[in-house]
């Protein structure tokens, strides 16, 4: 319907559009709002101080990777190799920390996810496969590397120090959740206030508009899947450090909680599109659906049904809401 | 006001279809307001007005894509309603839209009788299809090859395949959108011949256009509309390209670009090509390009205009040829390479190549400048709002506010947005491919105007265009392509599209520049 833009049907789309863009842009914010208050009013348990920071800690692995995964979502590319690298990064991280100090194991673990974010890029830009096809094949292979040091068994980690970043806690929050929250901090204004998330917007809406404008297209998808491993190496280094132990098939799957959560928040599949915020509220989200399910005792299995309708509800309305 | 006429074509007396006071509403836009208009058997009848005049929406309605709000619709005297366009199909209307929607990874024949498959027991009958593909190439003499993909086809013989797809459907009246927005001047010659063709066996052809002079030449009727109102329909023949022009503005104005100063003579050459190659595309291609001028180049799509403008902005590799600005030799990998040099390209297509349409004015606006207007890579919102707003001052972008997302504009207004982000840059060089295309005729003169202006403040700029008329008005010196070389050059006070479509099309003993079928 490219008339649209052109004929007298323009003014009448944008001011349609501009209702349905209200609720595209803050149905998730509505629907977090009304949930969060309905779990207030209808249990004791909800709105304490305790299940609220315990549901950021219990987020803050898969928040961190989700505002990764926007961003490259938003540059028009899928990394579904994130799980993995989540996978791989805590094993070398537990790995590292039981051969020398818990501090260089940390930070093996996050270089770790870094690296193979980077690996990541130089093989889709040299091989020039598409993101989704090249990144689930890196992504077994990342698999396997774990298996691989691993043996399939469980790498555990006796020195105490280790454990510090996942359970012990800061100003009455987790360290995990401050991670989380800077974590966030950092990337929501990378991608809204810098060239780079100029780019990434670029990139993601039009990519031969972007190259024809002089943007090195290529060093931007770069930088988004050098990101989302970075956020995947993080993640991975908390999840080894709460239970002191890492095992190879740690996150399987994750990669797809990320996308959801992100389509959820309200960032357009198709790219261009988008906010870090979105994703982190899609995470917190479906989190809540999560705990209040909990809290209310009502039997998990409901939980799946829902939280899946209510992906499915984020992406039918977008692509309703882009038909106009 | 509304009116009721009929216009007879070829010895027709009851209109084939009949709007009657027909009305469209979207949200708060009265796009259509009671128009009534009849289409007679075996007529053309043009349908023209600005952007936004409705008259896209009239032919929409009568094609069953929108249902109208008030009105009737009637078939030859039959009142009917359509759902959709399969409704309009089964009363033979057949609409071929501005963006053609074949199904381009299958083949012609495919394409053709989607739908309509002779089969039996579900299995195609390959033998049947191919006699009546036979049958429909007899009768348009079309020459389309049937196994060809669909997407390896030209425009123009996609705009071919719909209407094959018209005829085997039996349609008795086919809506044109715009069918030769993109076509050459020769293939909408063709494409003319073709719709006198159908006129000439009885089918009734609704053809909306901007280009008056083709729907002055083909038509026998013509209705002009105005802010979604009808002006009149009257015989073609009774009309002239001003006539047309008046009616549909309310106002005269002047069809032809303002007067210009030439550049001095001795105005330095600010960018000179040399031999540029590129295998398929061109061959041995050389000018330059002097400070304050404007230099036309014209051809056939397909001759390599595009190619040379995307060869000198660094978005092809070249196999050889140089490229000098200044006299210093530019080392053109990435289209980065050359805006950092003064170099600025409006490409050919702005929706694909040239704006992020779900972003705001203000974001494509900067996204040349960005880096300029940043601090340690955190862009100063308030320098590029402040940017932003200067140049949709300068340019007159009609947009509710910088935020809007630029696929809310109309296509003169996205036009203007896609200057904005290269005058940002201040360029030495422009390159403008297409710069009018698919744009009203008054954002077409602001564009004209803009363009004499930016020549005259000492740019230089090479203007691509199908429209001869435009680039005859606009240059100082016309280059001719064909076949990916340079051909011919021609003074702009020289230039007539007589000698520079003589020099376009090769001699007729060969020519290769003429699109093939």
């Amino acid at each position: 319907m490219s008339t649209t833009t052109t004929e007298p049907t323009a003014a009448a789309a944008a001011s349609r559009g501009r209702r349905g863009l209200i609720v595209r842009d803050y149905g998730i914010v509505l629907c977090f709002v009304a949930l969060f208050v309905a779990l207030s009013l209808s249990t004791s348990t909800f709105l304490t101080e305790r299940n609220l920071l315990n549901i950021l800690d219990q987020s803050a692995p898969l928040g961190i990777i989700t505002c990764a995964i926007t961003i490259c979502i938003v540059c028009g590319i899928f990394d579904l190799s994130t799980g993995a690298i989540y996978g791989l990064s805590a094993v070398v991280a537990a790995k590292v920390a039981s051969s020398t100090t818990p501090d260089v194991g940390v930070a093996a673990g996050v270089v770790c996810g870094l690296g193979l974010g980077l690996a990541n890029a130089v093989v889709i830009h040299l091989t020039r496969i598409n993101s989704f096809i090249g990144t689930l094949a890196t992504g077994i292979v990342f698999r396997g590397l774990a298996l691989l040091i691993t043996g399939g068994a469980i790498v555990t980690v006796t020195d105490s120090g280790f454990r510090t970043l996942g359970r012990s806690e800061l100003l009455g929050a987790k360290y995990s959740v401050w991670v989380f929250v800077v974590f966030f901090a950092i990337t929501a204004f990378l991608l809204a206030r810098t060239t780079f998330g100029r780019y990434v917007y670029a990139v993601g809406g039009n990519e031969e508009a972007a190259r024809l404008s002089g943007i090195r297209t290529e060093l931007v998808r770069g930088a988004c899947y050098a990101l989302s491993g970075l956020a995947a190496g993080i993640a991975g280094v908390l999840a080894a450090s709460r239970t002191a132990s890492a095992q190879a098939d740690l996150g399987t799957g994750l990669e797809l909680s990320a996308i959801a959560a992100a389509v959820v928040g309200g960032t357009s599949i198709l790219g261009g599109e988008g906010a870090v915020w979105r994703g982190v509220l899609g995470v917190l989200t479906l989190a809540i659906i999560g705990n209040g399910f909990d809290l209310l005792g009502i039997d998990s299995t409901y939980q799946l049904l829902v939280q899946g309708v209510l992906i499915l509800s984020a992406v039918a309305a977008d692509q309703l809401l882009r038909r106009r | 006001m509304p009116q009721n006429t009929t216009i007879a074509g070829a010895g027709a007396s009851r209109p084939r279809v009949e709007a009657v006071e027909l009305t469209k509403r979207f949200g708060g836009v009265h796009a259509v307001k009671g128009v009534s208009v009849a289409i007679a058997a075996g007529s053309v009848h043009g349908l023209v007005g600005e952007n936004g005049a409705g008259k896209s929406t009239l032919s929409k309605m009568i094609g069953g894509v929108h249902a109208p709000d008030g009105g009737e619709l009637r078939v030859d005297g039959r009142p009917v309603r359509f759902a959709s366009p399969r409704d309009a199909l089964a009363e033979g209307i057949a609409m071929i839209a501005q963006e053609i929607a074949l199904v381009p990874a299958r083949t012609v024949i495919e394409n053709v009788f989607l739908g309509l498959e002779p089969r039996r027991a579900g299995v195609v009958q390959t033998r049947e299809l191919r006699r009546r593909y036979a049958e429909l190439e007899a009768r348009t003499g079309f020459g389309l090859p049937a196994d060809a993909r669909v997407g390896d086809l030209r425009t123009a013989e996609q705009q071919k395949v719909e209407i094959l797809r018209a005829i085997a459907r039996d349609a008795r009246v086919i809506l044109m959108d715009e069918p030769t927005a993109a076509l050459t001047i020769d293939e909408s010659r063709r494409l003319l011949d073709i719709i006198r063709r159908l006129a000439a066996d009885g089918t009734s052809v609704v053809l909306v256009s901007h280009h008056l002079e083709e729907v002055l030449d083909v038509c026998d009727a013509v209705t002009v509309m105005r802010d979604g109102a009808l002006v009149r329909t009257g015989p073609a023949k009774d009309e002239t390209p001003e006539s047309l022009v008046q009616a549909m503005l309310g106002r005269d104005l002047e069809l032809m670009a303002p007067a210009h100063r030439r550049p001095k003579p001795d105005a330095p050459v600010v960018l000179e090509a040399r031999g540029l190659r590129r295998a398929g595309a061109l061959d041995d291609v050389s000018l330059q390009l002097r400070a304050g001028e404007i230099v036309g180049l014209a051809g056939l799509v397909g001759s390599g205009r595009t190619e040379v403008a995307r060869a000198l902005f660094g978005a092809d590799r070249l196999d050889a040829g140089e490229v000098r600005m200044g006299g210093r030799r530019l080392r053109l990998r990435h289209p980065r390479d050359a805006i950092r040099s003064g170099i600025a390209m409006l490409p050919e297509s702005r929706k694909d190549e040239g704006l992020l349409m779900l972003r705001s004015v203000r974001e494509n606006a900067s996204l040349t400048t960005v880096a300029q207007l940043a601090r340690a890579g955190v862009v100063r919102r308030r320098a590029e709002r402040d940017q932003a707003r200067a140049l949709a001052d300068r340019l007159d972008v009609r947009a509710a506010s910088l935020e809007q997302p630029v696929v809310g504009l109309s296509g003169g207004n996205q036009q203007k947005v896609l200057f904005a982000k290269w005058l940002a840059r201040r360029p030495t060089v422009l390159l403008a491919d297409e710069p009018t295309r698919g744009v009203d005729i008054g954002a077409k003169r602001q564009i004209h105007d803009l363009l004499v202006d930016l020549a005259r403040d000492g740019m230089a700029v090479l203007l691509i265009s199908s429209e001869i008329e435009e680039v005859l008005s606009l240059s100082h010196r016309v280059l001719v392509m064909r076949a990916g070389r340079i051909v011919e050059e021609i003074p702009g006070d020289v230039a007539t599209e007589e000698n520079v479509m003589r020099a376009a099309f090769a001699p007729p003993r060969t020519s290769p520049g003429a699109p093939s079928t």
